[in-house]
């Protein structure tokens, strides 16, 4: 989603976007598009077709890679998920029978259009990890990025398999445990420690935030799909009525099927405004945790290697070896504390700046889907009150 | 259902469709059509001149000759073409353009064996012309529900209020208190006088025992008082609905419930008394009888109207089980932004960029604000639409029961005649039997019998005639209110979608410097 993508200057020294896309069965193939200055690549314009599971290959190398500990590494863009649309859209093939033949048309082509936007979403949120990963002044170098944008062959990445998967589920459950301990040990430093403390709250907050705003947005949809339904039995009410208030039914059922539609796009706008934005800032939120986390660690590291130094000069046995150690935790410590310290104000500096575009965005569309409905509202009244 | 898709394909960097995601405009630019149903042609005026008088106004002239004094319902307003074998069937090619308010003369006598409807029958004209000018004036509120007793014994009493300037009532004001029972007895009694002969008379609101139960068990809480609320509306609409009819509100038993203090417990209402065995029983009775019934309809209104009636029943149900998601969707939509802008809120404590945080306080008060716009919004769509429909199903009912009444009619008429066919065979036999001192009698005997069954045979026709005559009037009456009821309801409930999009405006408009504010 672009509209998370504020603070990402364009830089002509490497640009990335997806160009197309395609949806088949159960994958979506995207083509990656880039246009670089940098002599790394072959040439200055080059296109490769991706999947999903590559995405995350790329993501994870760099969560798994020392040198970028020090980093947010940008999240990795959600699973294209077509199922419930899928469903849906079976669901409306069954029940062909039972509904007329407007009926079904209008069903389907709110589906079609339903499908359509998740595919647009998706395909957004896997640019936007791209294109944060090309501005990143140090991610844009890494070699498994070039090679993810360049190499015009199959990654041959395979996805998963179930033992790796319950390893990573267990060392997420290592990270959390061994998270808290992290956490309780209390920073030196105030800026770290502050923004332990808001990091923590504040990932919380914005999980919940995300998790009613998509409550409220589908009750919203639900609602305009009653109106729709209302405005076809209108319709034809109106049809079957030989008094005057046929043209009432008419009038009417031609308002709210164009009011249901400024409602539709109310709901699919407070998606895109609010619901997106906070299922991002989840994301990154959790990934500034994650950064964190690893420099707790590498502090619990540090402080260890410290007192293990202290043990062997007391014993006077391994000293080298310990002062070797105890360096190299200082150095590693030293170097994430640095970055993360800019890092953490460059999140902040994004965020805030991601929720003024998307908050002004939302009360300017919010205002012109409420003045477009009054206004035809107030035009249909105007009728039919002049007609009583 | 091919679900696979692949989407269109989308041009290069500078001008892919995701750009456009930013003003929401993107994703439905190929979906949106704006629907232009074709503007209906005014309905052709039909050639039964019954039609006329609800698509073109203008009052058709009462042709029928008058000299009839038992011909209760000459009335100025209502045309009735007659189409009983003796006066001819009067079609007029249009509208036609005169129209000459026709004074009935005649104090109408009490017909044998219709019950004391007929007492009380006055055509309007004649009220008119008895009160100098008292036209329907009047205005009844159902209001201050109070619990009486307590446990299972306990029930809800209402305020009745009536408020009329009409000369019938002995007062201006009335107030009485009244219980659920009350209604439903008033209804019982109006319904069995008035039914079978072809009036549409208003069914009482339902019976809820799961609703009452709560109550009086005094559970005090939110369902409880909706509960009461949505009865004490409904026993209000069919109070009024009630007196609007000019016949119902003269019955002696309608001036009672409304002006006497102490009314007779209606205990015939109960679900599980005698009576409401009965009413069930025979419901179950005409339900297979009406199966059974083949008439042989003449008159080609009545096949017109029955068939519109079930349109409409079918569509109205339709209506209202969609407005009643409506109203469901809506209270969750409520419940769901309250629920958001407590979250937005806690968002808005934890963010420690002040002026994102106030921003996002600002928008938690909105949401919570606009909430409770969700919830008005859901009390107009219930009390409004969804009211208002779901009366006209009950009411559509009643019309289609009293149709169901006139084919009960003709087909008693039909079997009477049959019967009297079959003694006038018999008669004929009798003159071959063999007892010649025995055939006097039988002869004699018969002879009563079949005087019996002509005096009958003229009692049906006459009944069918007259039932049918009633429903035409009680169709087109029924027309019009539903026509009027439809309008003023319809455009109530567009005010208050008008006045809850003012509202949201009002609430973003203040909310947007809040956010362009973030710095």
């Amino acid at each position: 989603v672009s509209s998370v993508n504020v603070d990402l200057q364009t830089d002509a020294t490497l640009q990335v976007d997806i160009s197309d896309a395609l949806s088949e069965r159960d994958k979506v193939k995207f083509t990656v598009h880039t246009k670089s200055t940098l002599p790394n690549f072959k040439q200055n314009e080059f296109s490769v077709v991706r999947q999903h599971e590559e995405f995350i290959w790329l993501h994870d190398s760099f969560v798994e890679n020392e040198e970028y500990a020090g980093y947010i590494i940008p999240p990795a863009p959600p699973r294209p998920d077509f199922d419930a649309s899928r469903e849906k859209l079976q669901k409306l093939g069954e029940g062909e029978g039972s509904m007329t033949k407007e009926e079904f048309t209008k069903m389907k082509q709110e589906l079609e259009a339903e499908y359509l936007a998740i595919f647009k979403k998706t395909v957004a949120m896997h640019e936007v990890f791209l294109c944060r990963v090309a501005a990143h002044p140090v991610l844009r170098k890494d070699l498994n990025f070039h090679v993810f944008l360049e190499y015009n062959q199959d990654l041959s990445v395979r996805g998963k398999n179930k033992r790796e998967k319950m390893e990573d589920f267990f060392k997420n459950v290592v990270k959390s445990a061994d998270g808290v301990l992290v956490a309780g040990v209390k920073d030196v430093d105030d800026f770290f420690e502050h923004e332990k403390t808001f990091l923590l709250e504040y990932h919380n907050r914005v999980k919940d935030a995300s998790a009613k705003s998509d409550r409220m947005i589908r009750s919203h949809k639900s609602a305009a799909d009653d109106i729709n339904r209302i405005a076809s039995t209108l319709y034809t009410l109106g049809t079957q009525d030989s008094t005057d208030v046929c043209k009432f039914f008419l009038k009417v059922s031609e308002l709210f099927e164009k009011t249901r539609k400024i409602e539709a796009r109310v709901a699919a706008d407070e998606d895109l405004k609010l619901a997106d934005l906070l299922k991002y800032y989840l994301r990154e939120s959790q990934a500034a945790k994650d950064l964190l986390y690893r420099r707790g660690r590498a502090l619990v590291d540090y402080e260890n290697a410290n007192k293990a130094l202290d043990r062997a000069r007391a014993k006077n046995k391994d000293v080298l070896q310990a002062e070797t150690s105890q360096q190299v935790c200082c150095q590693k410590f030293e170097k994430i504390s640095e970055s993360a310290k800019q890092e953490l104000i460059d999140f902040k500096t994004r965020r805030v700046a991601a929720f003024r575009k998307n908050l002004v965005e939302l009360a300017e569309l919010e205002l012109k889907h409420a003045k477009g409905n009054l206004q035809l509202l107030q035009s249909c009244l105007g009728v039919l009150k002049g007609d009583t | 259902m091919a679900a696979e898709m692949e989407p269109p394909p989308l041009g290069d960097a500078g001008q892919t469709d995701f750009r456009e995601i930013e003003d929401g405009e993107g994703f439905f630019v190929s979906t949106v059509t704006t629907l232009e149903s074709p503007e209906p042609s005014s309905p052709d005026p039909p050639s039964m001149p019954a039609e006329g008088i609800s698509t073109n106004g203008p009052k058709q002239e009462d042709i029928s000759l008058d000299d009839d004094p038992e011909d209760l319902f000459a009335e100025a307003t209502e045309e009735v073409s007659l189409d009983s074998p003796e006066r001819e069937p009067i079609l007029s090619d249009g509208p036609s353009p005169a129209i000459t308010p026709v004074t009935p003369t005649a104090m109408l006598t009490p017909r044998m064996g219709l019950g004391t409807a007929e007492m009380f029958e006055r055509s309007l004209d004649e009220i008119e012309e008895d009160d100098s000018g008292d036209t329907f004036d009047m205005h009844i509120a159902v209001s201050d529900p109070e619990k009486v007793g307590d446990g299972m014994n306990a029930y809800m009493g209402y305020k009745v209020t009536t408020k009329t300037s009409m000369t019938i009532f002995s007062k201006n004001e009335t107030t009485v208190r009244r219980r659920f029972s009350d209604f439903l007895g008033l209804h019982s009694k109006l319904a069995s006088r008035y039914l079978h002969i072809g009036y549409i008379v208003p069914p009482a609101p339902e019976k809820s025992i799961v609703g009452m139960t709560k109550v009086k068990v005094g559970k005090e809480d939110l369902s409880s008082a909706e509960f009461v609320e949505k009865r004490r509306s409904a026993l209000e609409r069919y109070l009024m609905r009630t007196v609007k009819h000019p016949i119902l509100l003269k019955d002696p038993d309608v001036m009672m419930f409304l002006e006497s203090s102490e009314l007779p417990r209606a205990v015939s209402t109960q679900a599980l008394s005698g009576a409401g065995i009965l009413r069930m029983v025979n419901k179950a009775a005409d339900a297979v009888n009406k199966m059974t019934i083949k008439m042989n309809e003449s008159d080609a209104w009545f096949e017109e109207k029955h068939q519109q009636f079930e349109n409409l029943d079918l569509q109205l149900r339709k209506l209202h089980a969609s407005v009643e998601c409506l109203v469901c969707h809506r209270k969750e939509l409520s419940v769901n932004t309250a629920s958001f802008a407590k979250s937005a809120a806690m968002l808005g404590n934890s963010e420690d960029h002040t002026a994102l945080s106030r921003a996002l306080s600002q928008l938690a008060e909105v949401e919570e604000k606009i909430d409770q716009l969700h919830q008005d919004q859901a009390y107009a769509d219930f009390y409004l639409f969804s009211e208002l429909l779901g009366d006209y199903v009950r009411l559509i009912t009643a019309v289609k029961g009293v149709f169901d009444h006139r084919m009960k009619t003709w087909s008693k008429w039909q079997d009477t005649q049959l019967l009297l066919q079959k003694k006038r065979e018999a008669e004929s036999k009798l003159q071959f039997a063999n007892k010649p001192d025995k055939l006097q009698q039988a002869q004699d005997e018969i002879k009563e019998e079949i005087e019996e069954l002509e005096g009958k045979v003229q009692q049906g026709e006459k009944d069918f005639e007259l039932i049918s005559k009633t429903i035409r009037k009680e169709v087109s009456r029924f027309e019009k209110e539903r026509v009027k009821d439809f309008k003023v309801v319809i455009i109530k409930y567009l005010e208050s979608l008008v006045q809850t999009q003012q509202q949201l405006i009002k609430y973003w408009e203040a909310f947007l410097p809040e956010a362009k504010a973030i710095a």
